[in-house]
């Protein structure tokens, strides 16, 4: 048995031993040119001339501007809104006007130094909450990119008339995904006159959707390398950047690099999306039911569409979060400003949308003077309930995340963490706070979006080794060691005798985006399948009868045979879902958690001091248990961050201010609490051996949990992310006065 | 100019200019990647390696200041079998996308070679040079906590 | 391409330095090399490695002369600034992570004079002395209140070098060190607080409350000095506090002008 046991990753060895080799990493191609970007210094402006410098030097460098573009001047993402360089216009700053590529990283900075642009600026508009409607267009008539709404019974009459109404409103700002390894492609001529675009991304046929618009007739195939870290900043973004780099080799007829530097990484690449949310709830003061719920929310989209649709849907489609509620109504808008395009980031809109309703729940305990664990319990879903869409759920997982959760916070006050004398002399004036909250997280596509992709894996017999050939990468999250082991269970073959194929779109099947929760629990349910296609393949192949093993049929098999390869598929699932309505199945499953924080706050300077975390989280069946634990963790620190240190300052440009390390913080070892996960498991009957999708769960709700224990520490209710000290000491020094 | 200094036991000498970053030596001429840059201004740390016997960012080094010294990378910390510490780091799930891990094991060698007991306040306080985004640092800690045992 | 001199010994770098006075000092390079792009120089002058600017020893009167070059990490470790002045062990011990310490220096920290350099309010508090060497006047002695003369301007000429600190042994004073920093490590501080107080039969008889991140030069609070002296430590003392910090990318003035006034009451609270 391998499954839910803890095999070491196949990677490990190489990259423990810095043998690993990423994008930057590789040999330096012959006559490899390094690229780079001149982006627009405006939010919105005509753009009237590009000039190049007559007396500057040109020799041996490459200039691309969008009349370079030989198919279409578009990144092919869901609308056409975006282009590949901006023509005529530009709508936001840091959008990219033209590329250079030269000999080395130096001779193309010089390079950019002389091309000069004419602009004439335009009004702009930043503030994403007033851009609806704004006489300045950006998108559409409206400025919207698109809405969504749920509606189950009939939330207006009893929020009208029910004899208690709570209303708040909750801000969360942007949030950098911060991979360590910043993004990077190369663009390599292949001798057939073709490219080869290689790097680190999440979606090879993302890429590759959006090079087929840009690149005219020229053929091109797409691979992965060492991908170091994504967390969704590298589904969408490489799109771009690979037109980029492609471009650019087509028109030097060399190969091409572009890797970013950290200042240009994070001022010039998606972010999560901030926004707004407005949450009212009719409650029952008697049983502290909830009688309706309305969740409203505007999310900032930025300058370009991205993947901006899919947020706002499952925004909305968390945001009631994992309570019942027979009437329900949940909308998006996703609004459009002369900013840069937000786009993928672990989450999804559920953070953002999980985070409002979870303090809102703890606004209503208030306000009915009860212990908000106990409004929890009384509301929380149980196996038969339906969702805001209808669905059915009948996972008990929300009970027992919630006991594991309330037994540790209760366990915590009797015996709490130590406080450890700090440097620097922290934590002289501190205040100790825990406090837990709840969170869901639907697995895999929305509706019958995996039906409609069907996703496709091969898996292939070469000599003695079994090859998985998917388009589903590993960016840290293990994939290419939990596809071999799904397989090397099913066949009950060695784990050391089956891998991942390199991910390059010429030879994998598309499998999809290396995202929404989806890879272990669909990709992975595909590859099982493939596995088991295969087995029947080599039993017809060589006549065998139904008790010979994989193992037997491949002794029996001749060493020289060819590699016998079959093609799985997903199959419909039969979800029943109304994309017009926003009603039937939202998800395949969903994966529950409840996370409880143990923190001190500084009352001198609002600083917030993590002592632990728990997270009591429903996986389904845990593939391996320590992999799924690193997810868990790493993306409750995440959401640490998100909570108390990530603060995306912009400038009156519209531009990111703090564009370096030293400014835009993560949590270091420091920073960061000690973290106990308790793994629940309730399976999926739809993922392989019961596995459901948790990539993005962990990331959901810490956030509201430091929220709750802030305000169980010092009394301060904070509706805004991040709470940075700045925004506790405002509280605080409030609370003061008033006192 | 010409630099000499020993490089994970053996006597290199490099032609360079002076003020380049050593990473970026390291990286070009003499072929070791296994240092990353995260920031280019010494605040992730993936980029550490070891001058006599001292972790540093080598973002932040000036390869004319390494005459002379002896260097080790994280290419030159596992023999034919990788040390305990690895093991650690593989046992324990501390390695995850892998962009900070050659730099933090290097720094967790040089933790694990010092004078005293090792605790996890302290663990925590000796690595708060490199940012980790996968982990949580957790089974970081974890690790080297195991492999630490050894010393106790 | 920028050019650098590099000295073998003290006396090779002072020549060096007055030589080329366009040379930029370097040493542990964790300020300048982070600018090497942005700001390049046109020279460099290494002071990293050279004989006889690094070390710690104990002079006379207990005093303890840290060479300029002295990295971080040693300075935090050693025994002997750990008894006569362990805010300053301290203030090294947070400054940037591991690889900074080991290769920062305090020459550098304090050469670099940024408002937010973690050991400068530190030296205020400790009465340290900074020695400066020239080729052609030998050596001066400056105390540190007098080196700092503005934003970035230190009373150095262009042919001296910071050759050591000078730090009184204040093992018998109450010392407080606190540095806030938005995150818990490698921070640039937002408010430093490094604080002295000598009694005598209960009643303080000399304060020092110094201040980082608050004025463009690292300042002593002297008006909070006052209020302290003549009496037993009383916390309101805190309240007289006039700083006057800016707003920048990392917080807001009105953040730092509390912070300041809150630390500083929890330490004189805590006495």
């Amino acid at each position: 048995m391998l499954i839910g046991t803890n095999y070491q990753r196949l990677d490990g060895r190489a990259k423990v031993t810095g043998a690993a080799r990423y994008v930057d990493d590789l040999p330096q191609p012959e006559g490899c040119l390094f690229g780079l970007t001149l982006r627009s210094p405006h939010p919105h402006a005509r753009i009237d001339a590009i000039r190049r410098d007559p007396g500057y030097d040109w020799q041996g460098i490459t200039v691309v501007t969008a009349e370079d573009i030989p198919g279409e001047n578009v990144v092919a993402l869901m609308t056409d809104d975006q282009p590949v360089l901006a023509a005529g216009l530009t709508r936001h700053v840091t959008e990219p006007i033209a590329l250079v590529a030269a000999p080395t990283r130096q001779r193309a900075a010089e390079a950019l130094k002389h091309i000069h642009v004419d602009y004439t600026p335009l009004p702009a508009l930043l503030d994403f909450e007033i851009a609806q409607d704004h006489e300045i267009k950006i998108y559409g008539e409206d400025n919207v990119f698109a809405r969504a709404a749920t509606l189950r019974g009939d939330p207006d009459a009893l929020l009208r008339d029910a004899e208690l109404v709570i209303e708040g409103i909750y801000r969360v700002g942007h949030q950098e995904q911060l991979y360590i390894e910043p993004q990077g492609l190369i663009a390599l001529p292949r001798e057939d006159g073709g490219l080869t675009i290689l790097g680190s991304m999440q979606c090879p046929y993302y890429i590759h959707k959006a090079l087929k618009r840009v690149l005219g007739g020229v053929d091109f195939n797409v691979r992965q390398t060492t991908t170091g870290g994504a967390f969704g900043g590298k589904e969408d973004y490489p799109s771009i950047m690979g037109a980029h780099v492609a471009l650019l080799a087509l028109k030097a007829k060399a190969p091409v690099k572009m890797i970013y530097a950290r200042d240009e990484d994070l001022i010039a690449t998606t972010k999560r999306h901030p926004a707004v949310i407005r949450v009212r709830a009719a409650v029952d003061p008697k049983s502290a039911k909830l009688l309706a719920v309305e969740s409203q929310m505007i999310f900032d989209g930025g300058a370009y569409n991205t993947l901006s649709p899919v947020v706002n849907s499952r925004g909305v489609l968390h945001g009631a979060g994992p309570y019942v509620c027979e009437h329900v109504r949940v909308t998006g808008v996703m609004v459009a400003s002369h900013t840069p395009p937000n786009g993928a980031f672990r989450g999804f809109g559920a953070p953002q949308s999980q985070f409002a309703m979870e303090r809102h729940m703890d606004r209503i305990a208030r306000h009915l003077e009860m212990d908000p664990a106990e409004l929890r319990r009384i509301n929380y879903y149980r196996p038969g309930d339906l969702t805001p869409t209808g669905q059915r759920l009948d996972d008990p997982a929300a009970e027992e995340v919630f006991e594991r959760a309330r037994a540790w916070v209760e366990a915590a006050r009797r015996a709490p963490a130590p406080v450890e004398e700090a440097p620097g002399g922290r934590g002289r004036d501190l205040a100790r706070g825990v406090a837990f909250v709840m969170g869901f997280h639907g697995a895999g596509f929305t509706g019958n979006g995996e039906s409609g992709l069907a996703a496709k894996v091969d898996v292939s017999l070469e000599g003695d080794r079994v090859l998985i050939h998917t388009a589903s990468i590993d960016m840290g999250q293990g994939i290419d060691t939990v596809f071999p082991a799904i397989v090397a269970e099913t066949l009950d073959y060695p784990l050391d005798k089956v891998s991942c194929a390199p991910h390059d779109t010429a030879t994998v099947p598309n499998s999809g985006p290396t995202a929404a929760s989806r890879s272990v629990m669909v990709v992975g349910g595909v590859s099982q399948k493939g596995a088991r296609q295969l087995r029947e393949a080599l039993r017809a192949a060589l006549g065998a009868g139904p008790e010979a093993t994989f193992a037997e049929l491949v002794a029996a098999r001749s060493p020289e045979a060819p590699p016998l390869r079959v093609r799985a598929q997903y199959d419909d699932d039969g979800a029943i879902w109304d994309a017009a309505r926003y009603w039937g199945d939202a998800y395949p499953t969903y994966a529950w958690t409840a996370v409880a924080v143990e923190l001190d706050v500084d009352r001198d300077t609002g600083e917030v001091i993590y002592r632990r975390l728990f997270q009591a989280t429903d996986v389904g069946k845990a593939m391996n248990k320590v992999i799924v634990e690193g997810q868990l963790e790493g993306g409750a620190v995440q959401a640490l961050g998100y909570a108390t240190l990530e603060e995306v300052v912009i400038d009156a440009r519209g531009a990111m201010k703090n564009n370096r390390l030293t400014d835009y913080i993560i949590p270091t070892t420091m920073d960061t609490p000690e973290l106990e996960t308790a793994i629940v498991e309730y399976p999926f009957a739809g993922g392989p051996y019961g596995a459901k999708g948790i990539g993005e769960l962990p990331h959901d709700v810490p956030a509201a949990a430091v929220a709750a224990a802030i305000e169980d520490a010092v009394g301060v209710v904070l509706d805004q992310l991040p709470m940075t000290p700045q925004r506790v000491l405002a509280a605080l020094m409030m609370q003061e006065e008033e006192a | 100019m010409s630099i000499t200094f020993t490089l994970n036991g053996e006597a290199r000498a490099v032609e360079a200019a002076p003020m380049d970053r050593l990473l970026d030596v390291l990286r070009g001429p003499l072929g070791l990647t296994g240092a990353k840059e995260g920031c280019g201004e010494g605040e992730c740390g993936a980029c550490a390696v070891e001058i006599d016997g001292r972790v540093v960012n080598s973002c932040l080094i000036p390869v004319f200041q390494v005459e002379g010294a002896t260097i080790r990378t994280i290419e030159g910390v596992a023999g034919e079998r990788l040390t305990r510490l690895q093991e650690a780091f593989l046992a324990h799930g501390a390695v995850q996308c892998g962009a900070c891990t050659p730099a933090l094991v290097l720094g967790c060698e040089a933790l694990l070679a010092e004078e005293g007991q090792i605790s996890r306040a302290g663990v925590r306080e000796a690595l708060a040079g490199h940012l980790c985004r996968c982990t949580g640092y957790q089974k970081i800690i974890d690790a080297v906590m195991d492999a630490a045992e050894d010393k106790r | 391409m920028s050019r650098v001199y590099r000295p073998k010994d003290l006396a090779e770098a002072l020549q060096m330095r007055a030589d080329h006075p366009e040379a930029a000092p370097l040493a542990g390079g964790t300020d300048l090399m982070v600018t090497r792009h942005s700001a390049p120089r046109e020279a460099y002058l290494n002071l990293f490695n050279v004989e006889g600017l690094s070390g710690i020893e104990v002079i006379q009167g207990g005093a303890i002369r840290v060479g300029a070059a002295t990295i971080h990490r040693q300075i935090a470790c050693s025994p002997e600034i750990q008894r006569a002045a362990p805010i300053l062990a301290e203030a090294a011990r947070v400054i940037g992570g591991r690889q900074i310490q080991n290769r920062g220096t305090i020459g550098g920290n304090i050469a670099n004079a940024s408002p937010a350099g973690d050991t400068l309010p530190v030296l205020l508090a400790l009465d340290a002395q900074i020695e400066v060497q020239s080729a052609a006047r030998g050596a001066r002695l400056i105390p540190i209140e007098g080196f700092f003369k503005g934003y970035k301007q230190l009373d150095l000429a262009a042919d001296e070098l910071i050759t050591a600190v000078i730090v009184p042994d204040h093992h018998q004073d109450a010392l407080y060190f606190r540095k806030v920093g938005t995150r818990a490590a490698v921070a640039i501080s937002q408010v430093i607080l490094a604080g002295r107080v000598k009694r005598v039969e209960g009643r303080v008889i000399e304060a020092r409350v110094a201040f980082g991140s608050v004025a463009p030069t690292p300042i002593r609070a002297r008006e909070v000095e006052a209020a302290l002296i003549g009496h037993p430590v009383d916390p309101r003392a805190a309240d007289a506090l006039d700083v006057h910090p800016i707003d920048d990318i990392r917080g807001t003035a009105v953040y730092r002008r509390a912070v300041a006034h809150r630390v500083l009451r929890t330490w004189l609270r805590a006495l």
